[in-house]
């Protein structure tokens, strides 16, 4: 029966790669980028028109494929406006929460920056009163005496707005509420040097709701020069795509409110040529394939799709070795969350936010608690430790740091009460061996799924989990001896 | 000592039950899944055992509400001794003994003294859950202290020594005595620390001792020889054992019982998952006793004393089957 289960998976992904060419192996090639813009409105009732700005052709370091639109009731165009590629939507009546959808698919190339001409000079308006005149003229002029040329004006200019000892010139300009790109750009303005406001996105694997950075870019005489106006940053990461070049706004909603425009983005390991050809065929298996959703929830699968993988490990480790671990699939969740933090400052930060935990815990037993309200206290608390830890490692400038936000609150609240009860009953040598063996089994599901191949096939051939299913079944099945029980009943041997 | 680890095929040929195997095998298939609460609430367990007259320490009372809680000192009062422990918990976890009274204060096993106050906050955590499976709301019994046989004296630190015997399909298959050592801090428990006694099925003598699946001679605090001991009675207790199949309908249980100076053998809990350390502690695995039994045809000994002395005679040991009986 389990031989079946597994041969049926394997065939039916045979076919499926026969049917789609979607190979076994992840590509080597370019990986391809599908990303999804959604957006998002209260419509008033009237006529409604949208109007989101679109990413070029060709962009430093990527290069759109396709790109589509899905919004069920709407006329949609891409028009070109004043030098800028967009999307408009229309719709003669419309009530209520709409969503639209506009998605592409960008190729990483390492073609060098189509648009480097033509210094169009964009007008910032400056609304500044006498004194932020004056206060702006002397920041200008000291950024201009460390300064030779535009860019390193630029970069003067970013460090003397970001430096947090900011002098009364910096922090006046800053009181209006302007964001720094802002603020840059008018400064560059009265300096005569041509900008143009650039929204980029950062682009990773498998991201929901993200929204566009403000950026900078200059004109230097010569070519447009990318900067990051927070760190001064010059040029554009490998990451960043450009979605928003100079132009009017990013979004424009008419007969609308409350509008805002998010993203979603998934990273393919399939050539693009296949891609496309296994979502746009009408064979069946490109209808039941994962590709056939919407990419918000693409990426939702793509992590769901590995969770049978670390089940399999889980069972494999309690069944086939014996390890203990505290709480059956913990250890799951633990590396679910090693995935968004990746392995070592996960690891940190796990057993630092646990290590706490547990010196907290211990003095919660003195306070005569009631089991359920000392679990709810632990919750507070831990949220309190993770805060504090990600302030501190912000602060001494580990964005990791952040991270730690990822790790289910509750099962760590439960996981320190368990440790802790655990502690009192049977020493720190009990939870050594429990807590080291959920981190074993967290940390090898993690190298697991984090492997490129085993995330290409769970994803693009979602039957193979059956096998792994199978695998599961036959598993529960073995009665033999666990690894650890050899060591257990080692004893017997001299009797 | 032997090597760091033991061969598969070593352990297959003394017929070592593994946990896989247990699971699979015998608890899954013997043990109907509607019957666990029976072992698994000591409170059912209780009730269940008074009804079919099976002897077990009796029930003083039960403390089900929070609010029960605060006038407790007025039913603990005139108590001198008594055994509180949670109706859910377990591998002996949460249970409280008080041996005696120091005016308003109890006596622990160990010696310790503790106020009305404790004894509260050690009920409330236990109707919280504290001890039981994934942390659901339990209930506290109080009961009788068991008596402490004279004959176990100088064999057990702090704790009761108790029986824990296997009954497969209503056949006790295998038997160990648990004595509690500094170590195991006066609990039963192996892993902790306890010492495994295995005992002969004909007559309950000593085969073979282990603490920390090692094997030892003596006890660990006491300093006395393990290999006197022999169960006297040996008999009623493998019958009280035998009983517990009947009582639950469960085909694979490990039941735990004490020996009271007074009233004889006794039933203190029973256990649907037991463990596999008893085959360390005589020396042999349970594989083969429990395929014999599994090969007797259904229903051939009826009653509990046909079962009993089938397996006094058929797993009898042959070095202990004359004298050195107590």
């Amino acid at each position: 029966m389990l031989v079946l289960l597994a041969s049926c998976a394997i065939l039916v992904a045979v076919l499926r790669h026969m049917e789609t060419g979607i190979p076994f192996i992840p590509g080597q090639e370019r990986s391809v980028w599908l990303i999804e813009a959604r957006v998002d409105f209260m419509a008033k009732g009237g006529a409604v028109s949208a109007s989101l700005s679109l990413p070029d052709k060709q962009l430093p370091g990527f290069e759109l494929y396709e790109e589509q639109s899905a919004s069920p009731g709407y006329g949609f165009s891409i028009v070109r406006e004043y030098g800028d590629r967009r999307a408009e939507w229309t719709k003669r009546e419309a009530l209520a929460e709409q969503s639209l959808y506009y998605s592409a698919q960008f190729v990483a190339s390492d073609k060098v920056d189509p648009a480097t001409a033509d210094p169009v000079r964009e007008h910032h308006p400056i609304y500044w009163d006498d004194a932020q005149e004056l206060a702006a003229g002397q920041v200008l002029s000291r950024a201009r005496e460390t300064s030779s040329s535009a860019r390193s004006l630029t970069r003067e200019l970013i460090k003397l707005l970001s430096s947090p000892s900011s002098d009364q010139n910096t922090a006046l300009l800053r009181s209006d509420q302007t964001s720094q790109a802002e603020l840059l750009m008018r400064l560059l303005d009265r300096a005569g040097i041509a900008t143009r406001s650039v929204m980029g996105l950062y682009l990773e694997d498998a991201r929901r709701r993200q929204v566009l950075t403000p950026m900078v870019e200059i004109h230097t005489g010569e070519h447009w020069l990318l900067f990051n106006p927070e760190t001064g940053e010059t040029g554009v990461p490998l990451n960043l795509l450009l979605w928003h070049r100079g132009g009017v706004s990013v979004l424009d909603v008419t007969g609308g409110r409350n509008s805002r425009v998010s993203f979603s983005m998934i990273r393919q390991t399939v050539p693009a040529r296949q891609l496309a050809k296994a979502q746009n065929s009408d064979s069946i298996f490109s209808r039941l394939g994962v590709h056939s959703l919407p990419i918000e929830e693409q990426s939702m699968f793509k992590l769901l799709l590995l969770l049978p993988l670390g089940a399999a490990v889980v069972v494999f480790m309690r069944v086939m070795i014996g390890l203990q671990t505290a709480g059956t699939f913990m250890p799951i969740l633990i590396s679910l969350a090693f995935l968004q933090t990746s392995l070592l400052p996960g690891l940190i930060s796990f057993i630092s936010v646990v290590g706490i935990g547990l010196v907290l815990r211990s003095y919660l037993s003195r306070l005569d608690l009631l089991l359920v309200a000392r679990i709810a206290t632990l919750i507070v608390l831990v949220i309190f430790v993770i805060s504090a830890l990600s302030i501190i490692g912000y602060q001494m400038g580990y964005s990791t740091g952040m991270t730690i936000t990822f790790f289910p609150m509750i099962i760590i609240a439960w996981t320190i009460e368990r440790m802790s009860i655990l502690w009192e009953e049977e020493g720190p040598h009990e939870v050594l061996i429990q807590g080291g063996g959920s981190l074993v089994v967290a940390v090898i599901a993690y190298l697991l799924m984090q492997s490129p191949l085993l995330k290409h096939l769970s994803f693009n051939f979602p039957e193979l989990n059956l096998v792994l299913l199978a695998l599961i079944l036959a598993m529960g099945q073995y009665t033999g001896y666990k690894l650890s029980e050899l060591r257990r009943f080692r004893a017997m041997d001299d009797i | 000592m032997g090597m760091a680890w033991i061969k598969p095929a070593r352990l297959r040929e003394l017929g070592m039950l593994g946990m896989n195997c247990r699971n699979v095998e015998f608890i899954n298939r013997y043990n109907d899944r509607r019957l666990y609460p029976l072992v698994d609430n000591k409170l059912k367990t209780k009730l269940l055992a008074q009804e079919y007259d099976v002897p077990t320490p009796r029930l003083q009372f039960v403390v089900r509400e929070q609010h029960e809680i605060s006038h407790i000192n007025r039913q603990l009062q005139d108590r001198e001794t008594f055994v509180l422990k949670p109706a859910k918990g377990s591998g002996g976890k949460g249970i409280l003994v008080v041996i005696g009274r120091a005016g308003e204060r109890f006596i622990k096993s160990s010696g310790a003294e503790i106020g009305i106050a404790d004894v509260r906050r050690h009920m409330s955590n236990i109707l919280a859950g504290l001890y039981s499976l994934g942390g659901a709301s339990d209930v506290v019994i109080i009961e009788d202290l068991i008596a402490f046989d004279e004959c176990f004296a100088g064999y057990s630190h702090e704790g009761v020594p108790d029986i824990r015997i296997i009954v497969f399909r209503g056949y006790p298959v295998m038997a160990m005595l648990r004595l509690a050592t500094h170590a195991s801090d006066g609990k039963a428990n192996l892993h902790q620390g306890a010492v495994g006694l295995g005992l002969a099925m004909n007559n309950g003598a000593c085969l073979n001792a282990v603490q920390f699946s090692r094997q030892i001679e003596s006890h660990p605090d006491t300093g006395r020889a393990l290999s006197d001991i022999c169960i006297s009675g040996w008999r009623e207790i493998l019958l009280l054992a035998a009983q517990c199949h009947e009582m639950t309908g469960l085909g694979y249980i490990g039941t735990d019982l004490v020996l009271d100076k007074y009233l004889g053998p006794q039933m203190l809990e029973l256990n649907a998952r037991p463990g596999l350390s008893i085959q360390i502690a005589n020396g042999r695995g349970l594989l083969p006793r429990l395929r014999h039994v599994e090969s007797l045809k259904h229903r051939r000994h009826v009653s509990v004393e046909h079962r009993v002395d089938y397996v006094m005679r058929e797993f009898a040991e042959p070095d202990t089957l004359e004298g050195r009986v107590l």
